[in-house]
């Protein structure tokens, strides 16, 4: 195994005393007392309150909406619907510019595509006469036939969503909105037909996966108001401050200087939250009423209206030899986008992109994917962004194949991915919304992972095992899988860090910490490069006026990506200090260290505070700052293997996760507890989604269960024994030896649970969510279970 | 209407709405560790102690709550001087986004009020009214854990006259 990182690159002493450490997360004393400020804590003494009104139907024309009892209401301050604001083409999707994502929003639209679509909003001086006006709009419509199952979206026959003519791309992208298409990729390797043909067995599965909400405990929201030279101020609950200012600057007409983003607490995102679709209103509402503009999202609103999980349909063909190599590899996946195109572009390409790679020594491979437009919810980003979707294939192909041939599916997959010093031509054919980049990969601690995985999960001593207990069976499975660390060449962090006379500095950022823990990770990483403590660190972080430039959080970037802005940022400043100390101390440079927050040489030292305040009031003065940006060339995934074991009621179905193991190479962890915090909750977010979240619509296309009493997360009681193994090794491009750990454990359970199943009772499920009804269904058909009997 | 309350041992006269909750009653008085999750009594975002109960206050009219006592998270501790249960909770790593802690904390706080040594499925039933989707809750359990090992060495200091 290779050994974590000694930092000898940026160190001349190896001690790391910050870095690598589990400190304490730095606001979450202010979160524990309740003291720690989020978009609904700000308060405004004359706040206005938006509610929305949403269209019954899926699919439906407004001929007209007379507002007009609605504004004799008392309390009624604005109302806003399709007549009267401009119509200006956006995507809500929040990434960077010119967008992967197709025009094809407006603010308010004469055409609703899903239920849950907005038709007008109203702002009132209480949410309870904005709720009243809501009901007093009288809206007619013509109601047009939907399109609910995507799998036929792109049939002759099917209503289409966006027949005007002027929605597009802002890059070149296949887009054909007149046959409810949002995107189209295809890549080839090699040549799949001649592949499949040479292999001596060939596969060929469907697998769905399904809606999914992040659930993010806070509900969406913003606040806005104008300061006092009548900019507007966003306070918002975003993953995207930078990408806010500039689409509502586009969507609002004004100029980028005239808005002002700022990023408070922000109470879970996962993808959620990286788009773009409230702050313009409520900010259109400040702009013309003057006013201090507030949403909140109810949980009923962020179910329906807010954005969720791309439902995937994706067929995987392989061709195996009988030695155990796979030569043939495709993933064909249909992929329903709902009601608008946000993030059907890069979504889907992520469905191969980060799923074929894993499996690169099969010579043949392909990718096809159809993103579709339906009149159902708008999928988005959601933490996983596509190998979520794929990996429940591949991970049960995987399976499937091993089973086969009867080898050992840890032999299996340690044979078959990706090594270190590895390529692989998908990582430079198929990138986000265009071509990738060339790559290899310089660290990977896949094949440690599977090792420890499998010792703790006992795997050879339960596996095929059918171990009984009473009328229930026990299983184990296991998946692996991997995601990257930013967009490679897209992705910008950047730094901004100056010194204060007591020895300390503020570190200002535009990464968007939204719970992740981003802003102590980064504070971290300056701290270890400067020598002085965390709480040395004051970290400000996503502030438009304040901070310089980040894409913000999403895509694995943030300690990969700004970390190494920090890094370069905070070097800059100790070669500063250790200069101005040379001055001062008449010693050479090179003989002196930071330490202990002094800089110390043979026979003497200097305070740090000592050597700000020179630098500040006594000779050549100046300021200790710096800045820097950092993209990557590369995306260094991160690797995962996963193991579960379930128990099965033979009788009725029933399904418990006894134990879940997720063993994960992040490069090295600049914070392992948190690092740990990152994989525990994206398991059980995939436990939970694999097994209880669903999304029930009725005929019409509504969200029967939009709440969290019917939408089922997985609370304490319900969790298995879960156990986190961090294996470390060094990734030479990322800031101390670190590559991501946001996403790529929420893609274990399914596959690896699934796997779990067909073990206990030899039944497989090529559709999510697999629920006790489901089990209870199949257990007729299983032969597991005859045998046992 | 008015009404009479103690909150986090203070009595204060009150002006409400008949058909408020609790929720926006004490979010309306600049209670802001109160926070909304769902409305619906399903997430535990908006959890308080009333009378030294958890209870969801997004589920509660708080014309109806006339002279009895409440605790919030203000009421538990604060930056200067947080409770051992908040402490644990930050040294456990269990606070990510931190949206679901101080409710949680409140459930916490009773539970290990009336047992200060519970079995870690305790602890899973004491916090089972409560959503956390960052953290899967292993933290959680960790810290609370901790917490009451720490505080079964003086319970008398970590219940202060301040909560009821
Ligand atoms: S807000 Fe009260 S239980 Fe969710
Ligand atoms: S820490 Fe975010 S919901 Fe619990």
């Amino acid at each position: 195994m290779k050994m974590r990182n000694n930092a000898s690159r940026y160190k001349s002493d190896n001690d790391m005393k910050v870095v690598g450490k589990s400190v304490e997360k730095i606001d979450s004393l202010s979160l524990s007392t309740g003291g720690a400020r989020f978009y609904n804590d700000f308060h405004f003494p004359d706040e206005g309150y938006v509610k929305f009104l949403y269209s019954p139907h899926a699919h439906a024309k407004i001929l007209s909406i007379d507002a007009s009892k609605a504004k004799s209401l008392n309390g009624v301050i604005d109302i806003l619907h399709y007549g009267n604001v401009p119509r200006i083409l956006h995507t809500t999707a929040g990434q960077g510019y010119p967008e992967p994502s197709p025009y094809d929003a407006v603010m308010f639209d004469s055409t609703m595509r899903f239920v849950g679509d907005r038709v007008a909003a109203v702002f009132a001086e209480t949410p309870e006469i904005a709720e009243e006006a809501i009901s007093k709009i009288k809206v007619d419509y013509e109601v047009l036939p939907a399109l609910f199952d995507f799998e036929k979206a792109i049939e002759k026959n099917a209503p289409i969503i966006h027949p005007e003519n002027d929605k597009k791309y802002l890059i070149p992208a296949y887009y054909e909105p007149q046959r409810n298409i949002v995107a189209k990729v295809e890549i080839n390797i090699g040549n799949l037909e001649k592949g499949l043909e040479e292999s001596d067995f060939t596969f060929d599965e469907i697998f769905y996966t399904h809606y999914g909400s992040h659930a993010m405990i806070e509900p969406h929201g913003v606040v806005t108001y104008l300061d006092e030279n009548n900019r507007l101020t966003i306070i918002t609950a975003t993953q995207v401050p930078f990408h806010v200012r500039r689409i509502c600057a586009h969507v609002l007409q004004i100029p980028i200087k005239k808005i002002h983003v700022i990023k408070p607490r922000i109470g879970g995102g996962f993808g959620g939250k990286q788009e773009v679709f409230l702050e313009y209103i409520a900010g259109l509402f400040t702009l013309r009423t003057g006013k201090p503009a507030k949403i909140v999202f109810t949980r009923k609103e962020v179910f329906r209206s807010s954005r969720t999980r791309n439902p995937v349909r994706t067929r995987i063909k392989s061709g195996l030899k009988k030695d155990g190599t796979i030569h043939a590899l495709s993933l064909d996946a249909l992929m329903n986008t709902g009601a608008y195109g946000s993030h059907g572009l890069t979504v889907l390409s992520n469905v191969g992109s980060k799923a074929l790679p894993l499996i690169n020594k099969a010579p043949h491979q392909s990718f096809k994917g159809i993103s579709v437009y339906t009149n159902l919810p708008i999928g988005g980003a959601y933490r996983g962004y596509g190998a979520t979707q794929s990996y429940f294939a591949l991970g049960q192909m995987m399976d499937i194949m091993a089973r086969k041939i009867g080898i050992d599916l840890l032999e299996f997959y340690k044979e078959n991915t990706i090594k270190s010093g590895e390529s692989s031509p998908i990582f430079e054919k198929l990138g986000e919304g265009r071509e990738g980049v060339k790559m290899s990969i310089k660290s990977c601690g896949l094949e440690e992972c599977i090792d420890a995985g499998a010792k703790e999960i006992g795997w050879y001593s339960k596996r095929g095992k059918g171990i009984k207990n009473g009328t229930r069976v026990h299983g184990v499975g296991m998946a692996c899988m991997m995601q990257g660390s930013g967009i490679p060449k897209v992705d910008m962090g950047a730094a901004y860090m100056k010194m204060n006379e007591d020895g300390s500095f503020n570190l200002q950022i535009g990464a968007t910490d939204l719970g992740t823990g981003s802003d102590t990770v980064l504070g971290q990483i300056a701290a270890e490069t400067v020598g002085v403590d965390i709480e040395d660190i004051l970290v400000k972080s996503s502030d438009t006026d304040f901070t310089p430039f980040d894409v913000g959080a999403y895509a694995s970037s943030t300690t990969y990506i700004s970390g190494e802005a920090v890094r370069k940022c905070a070097f800059k400043i100790k070669e500063q200090i250790l200069n101005i100390a040379a001055e001062m101390s008449k010693q050479p440079v090179e003989s002196l260290k930071i330490n202990d927050k002094k800089v110390i040489w043979d026979n003497g030292s200097i305070n740090l505070g000592d050597i700000c305040t020179y630098a500040m009031y006594q000779e050549n003065q100046f300021q200790i700052q710096a800045t820097a940006s950092n993209i990557s060339q590369v995306s260094p995934p991160p690797f995962s293997a996963h193991f579960v074991e379930v128990e099965i009621d033979t009788e009725t179905g029933d399904l418990k996760v006894i134990k879940y193991v997720a063993a994960v190479d992040c490069g090295m962890a600049i914070n392992p507890k948190l690092a740990e915090g990152q994989i525990e909750g994206s398991v059980l977010n995939g436990i939970s989604w694999a097994l209880t979240e669903e999304y029930r619509f009725n005929k019409k296309g509504a969200m029967l269960n939009a709440d969290f009493g019917r939408y089922k997360l997985f609370t304490a009681a319900d969790i298995p024994e879960m156990k986190t193994i961090l294996i470390p090794t060094d990734e030479p491009t990322g800031p101390y030896g670190a590559k991501s750990v946001g996403e790529v454990a929420i893609n274990g359970p399914a596959p690896a649970i699934a796997n779990a199943i067909y073990d206990a009772i030899g039944i497989r499920f090529h559709s999510l969510p697999i629920t006790v009804e489901k089990i209870f269904q199949e257990l007729p058909y299983s032969d597991f279970i005859m045998t046992y009997k | 209407m008015k009404i009479n309350l103690t909150i986090n041992g203070k009595s204060r006269t009150l002006e409400i709405h008949p058909s408020e909750t609790l929720l926006e009653t004490l979010r309306n008085n600049g209670f802001n560790g109160v926070k909304f999750g769902c409305g619906t009594g399903d997430c535990g975002a908006c959890v308080i102690l009333l009378n030294g109960e958890p209870v969801n206050s997004c589920q509660i009219l708080t014309a109806a709550v006339e002279a009895e006592s409440i605790t919030t998270i203000e009421g538990i501790g604060s930056m200067d001087k947080p409770h051992p249960i908040q402490e644990e909770l930050v040294k456990a790593g269990a606070i990510q986004c931190g949206y679901c802690t101080p409710g949680i904390v409140l459930s916490a706080y009773a539970l290990l009020k009336s047992n200060l040594n519970p079995s870690i499925d305790e602890i899973k039933n004491g916090i089972d009214s409560h959503l956390c989707r960052c953290t899967g809750y292993v933290k959680i359990i960790e810290g609370i854990k901790n917490a009451a090992e720490r505080m079964s060495s003086s319970p008398k200091h970590c219940f202060g006259n301040k909560s009821q």
